[in-house]
């Protein structure tokens, strides 16, 4: 049983084919990698996901439910949060206001609510604390949480920014490269985190990631896009072994990979 | 290193100086305490130009929660003024309304107008949005100067103001107590809203649409409800200010007020509540000071909002130091 | 006068108007084309322009007199100074603002309108000021159609200008980097383009277009006033968008199908037909606003516009 499908999904911008004919799928309660070299589409193809961009043929669902005409708050609430290939916290900003952030599709206090505080909407406010201090906490950061979130350390912040999409309680997280940046110390707290996620709150994880000798430890399942095309998928050993995969990297030079 | 969170509070950069509730609440007695006395102990004239401040905050509170939270530049607020004002002008004349039902009549048409020109130009490109708001003022203004139910160029006079409890409230001392009861129920309002989850959603679809609606943010939705509240705080503004003067006219509602109040939240800090009261008291009392040059005060404040752009955009009040 | 009478009449009307909408709209377009800025001044360039234009006209009129000939040798002037105008605006104003959040320039643009517009009210102390040209009041008929020689001749300036003007941009270097500029700044920055050069040229032509409108224009209706550049720079950003903002030609074409429309609109009255509904002159600006509004919302990239890529 797969959590996301995307069946014939097709992307042009400007007459120029951005994926074609994407057949792709996430099985449930596992850790999924897409790889690919540089402008193999494979951001679009998260656009696409997340409702950010629209398809111009083909559809995309989630546990059955099709999501090709949702815009992309109606996405995250139906169950699929991201991240961003470059961090893009709220600036000005805590740490902690940041990752509340989350939680605005699962609440609904209103105009009325915030005028006359009612007990309902305290309740609401110390909920959305709450669970903002859990994802915090989960990901490690355990203080600071009043600090401007834009100061942090690089690396606090991709954790801040994991914190604020598991805040909106997603089925399926989709990881916009997480371990750029990082130090080899910090990529290992980042496997681990990862692997929590998916067995500690059962959320589904699709990757995308430059690092292959992260990818292929973690992943369970790896696709392959190259020039807007899926030309492999499977497990990691299968895909180190394939020829199509060998020749997409070396068919571009500086972006080799390092098997 | 950048400032911390500039958190909307009742002080904004003073909460260093009042850093305990006890400070803060004896600092908010005393200026409610001079407010009650002013009336009484200067003379008439000041508390017509106070009164006139006082409108100035409810309207730029208002104004203010659309440039200063959402992040949407409105050059048109006035006509929400006008549209409260209008209602309040015509259901009392016309229809012999009493005040009190009109009052909610204006919220009511304030929210639907503001909804109807919201809701498809919330998504425009800021400035495009500047400019239909710009329009919308306009287009509001030159319909009430065409039409004969809103009185054309001379507009509509003898509107009556309310009573209170068998209580007529017609001096100017009544409308100051009036007013000012507006301004600190809307200074508590626009704090308690800031400090919400709406109020964050504001923040949030300010600073970066996409990562907004990521997390499940509407953000057309949460830029309509900041639209709305404003032109909520406009229409109230505009209803007392009706029954006050008791003739109102197009040319009350012209671009030049939509800059006025605008520049009121700028000139004390955009977002800022204290900045706005403050920025209130300096528009409206400048050209008190400013009378013997006569035009020239108009170019004096134009000048003025550049060089704070230029040099200190977030405005005069202080900002929040860093802890 | 029969139905076809005043049909010609509304279409010349319609030209003049949308000669001095394309002229001002331009600017607009060009400014937006490589800072991606709309610049709220304009309108008060076209005002400023007006009156510097006047003042050189009442300097050389002794001499030169102050038909056709004086106000174009005055239009020249202006033209110079607005366009450095328009310069020091960008640098003072702009130039430091293009990293800053989009609200803080636009409130500073709207800034150096209300600058401009409020100084020239001190000076004039919201006075009219006539212009003090002296053209003549000749014309041809056509039928019943009279034109007058002034407004041949305003249409065929303001056509050569923009003739000049689409030469520049087409045929020139400095053209050509103005639309590479336009599409990606970047990119001209790496291929060495002098941006910051590019960016002056563009504010300096758009500005002295908008002082050309405004010197004929105070020339044709005989005065002057401060706030006349508020509507007209309302209109001309109007006719940018119904152009697609950006597009040279779109403007051109923009600003006289908002010229004609007006003056159509004014004549429209369906009341004979049985439906309440009359533009008139009064709800001329209305009608227009209107028309903004309207476009800005269902069809935002105007005719000739380019369509923007998708969001991120």
């Amino acid at each position: 049983m797969s959590l996301l499908d995307l069946k014939n999904v097709s992307l042009s911008f400007a007459g120029s084919r951005v994926l074609d004919n994407v057949d792709f799928s996430v099985p449930a309660g596992k850790i999924v990698s897409l790889i690919g070299p540089n402008g193999a589409g494979k951001t679009s193809l998260f656009n696409c996901i997340t409702g950010f961009y629209k398809p111009q043929q083909g559809s995309i669902s989630l546990a059955g439910t099709e999501t090709v005409k949702l815009k992309p708050h109606q996405v995250t609430r139906l169950g699929i949060a991201r991240t961003f290939q470059n961090v893009r916290l709220f600036r000005e900003m805590s740490v902690l206001e940041n990752v509340m952030s989350g939680q605005h599709g699962r609440t609904s206090a209103g105009v009325v609510d915030a005028i006359l505080r009612l007990p309902r909407q305290r309740r609401e406010e110390a909920a959305i604390r709450g669970v903002a201090e859990e994802c915090l906490t989960f990901v490690g950061i355990t203080e600071g949480w009043g600090r401007e979130a834009t100061t942090l350390p690089y690396g606090w912040q991709r954790r801040v920014e994991i914190a604020r999409a598991l805040a909106t309680k997603p089925r399926l997280l989709l990881l916009d490269e997480p371990a750029a940046g990082l130090t080899s110390g910090e990529k290992e707290e980042l496997i681990d985190l990862i692997r929590r996620i998916r067995t500690e709150r059962d959320v589904c994880v699709l990757l995308i990631e430059h690092d292959t000798g992260l990818v292929m430890r973690l992943s369970e399942r790896i696709s392959v896009l190259d020039h807007g095309v899926m030309i492999a998928e499977g497990t990691p050993k299968e895909i180190q072994s394939n020829p199509k995969v060998i020749e997409a990297y070396l068919g571009v030079e500086e972006d080799s990979l390092d098997l | 290193m950048a400032q911390l969170p500039e958190r909307p509070s009742a002080w904004g950069g003073l909460s260093a100086i009042l850093d305990t509730p006890t400070k803060q609440w004896t600092v908010t007695a005393v200026l409610l305490a001079a407010m009650v006395a002013l009336p009484f102990v200067t003379d008439g004239y000041i508390t017509v130009i106070v009164t006139h401040a006082l409108l100035y905050v409810v309207l730029a509170l208002g104004l203010n929660i659309v440039v200063g939270y959402a992040g949407l530049l409105d050059l048109g607020f006035a006509a929400f003024f006008a549209v409260g004002a209008y209602t309040v002008g015509i259901t009392t004349q016309y229809f012999g309304l009493n005040f009190w039902l009109a009052l909610p009549l204006a919220v009511v048409f304030a929210s639907i107008a503001g909804i109807i020109i919201g809701t498809p130009t919330l998504r425009l490109r800021s400035d495009y949005l500047a400019i239909v708001t710009l329009g919308f003022g306009e287009i509001v203004r030159l319909t009430a100067r065409n039409l004969r139910e809103t009185g054309g160029a001379s507009g509509i006079r003898g509107i009556e103001s309310p009573w209170i409890f068998g209580y007529h409230v017609q001096s100017n001392i009544d409308f100051y107590f009036v007013f000012l009861i507006l301004a600190v129920l809307g200074i508590i309002v626009s704090v308690r809203l800031a400090n919400s989850r709406l109020g964050r959603a504001w923040l949030y679809v300010r600073h970066d649409e996409d990562a907004a609606e990521a997390m499940g943010i509407d953000r057309v939705r949460v830029k309509l409800a900041a639209y709305v509240v404003g032109a909520i705080y406009g229409s109230i503004g505009g209803a007392f200010f009706a029954a006050n003067l008791g003739a109102i006219s197009p040319e009350s509602f012209s671009f030049r007020q939509s800059v006025e109040i605008l520049m009121v939240v700028i000139l004390g800090g955009i977002g800022k509540i204290p900045g706005v009261v403050l920025g209130a008291f300096i528009v409206i009392l400048a050209p008190e000071f400013l009378r013997g040059v006569g035009d020239l005060r108009y170019f004096i404040f134009a000048v003025g909002l550049l060089l704070i752009m230029l040099f200190r955009p977030s405005g005069i009040w202080p900002a929040r130091s860093k802890r | 006068m029969t139905i076809f009478d005043i049909f010609t009449n509304q279409l010349l009307n319609g030209i003049v108007l949308g000669s001095f909408y394309a002229l001002v709209a331009l600017g607009y377009t060009m400014v937006f084309g490589v800072v991606k800025l709309l610049n709220f001044a304009h309108g008060e360039l076209y005002m400023v322009g007006g009156f510097a234009g006047f003042l050189v006209l009442s300097f050389l009129a002794p001499f030169i007199g102050a038909g056709w000939f004086g106000v174009a040798v005055s239009m020249v002037f202006a033209m110079i100074a607005i366009g450095f105008l328009g310069v020091v605006i960008e640098r003072v104003a702009y130039a430091p603002m293009l990293s800053a959040p989009r609200l803080s320039i636009l409130i500073t643009a709207l800034a150096v309108s209300l600058v401009l517009q409020n100084g020239m009210l001190a000076l004039t102390k919201g006075q009219y000021v006539p212009f003090g040209s002296a053209l003549g009041f000749g014309g041809i008929n056509l039928g019943k159609l009279f034109i007058s020689y002034n407004q041949m001749i305003l249409v065929s300036v303001a056509a050569l200008l923009m003739l000049a003007l689409e030469m520049f941009v087409s045929r020139t270097q400095y053209g050509r980097a103005m639309r590479a500029v336009a599409v990606d700044k970047d990119m001209s920055r790496l291929m060495g383009i002098n941006v910051n050069a590019v960016i002056a040229v563009t504010f300096f032509l758009g500005s002295a277009l908008a002082a050309a409108a405004g010197t004929m224009a105070g020339a044709f209706y005989g005065s002057l006033w401060y706030f006349m550049g508020f509507l007209i720079g309302l209109k001309a950003f109007t006719a940018a968008v119904i152009g697609g903002i950006g597009s040279i030609p779109g403007a051109m074409l923009g600003g006289l199908i908002l010229g004609l429309l007006e003056s159509f609109a004014t004549q429209l009255d369906l009341r004979g037909m049985g439906i309440p509904f009359k533009v008139g002159s009064e709800w001329k600006d209305v009608f227009s606003f209107s028309v903004l509004i309207l476009i800005l919302v269902f069809k935002p990239t105007g005719l000739l516009g380019k369509s923007e890529q998708e969001r991120m």
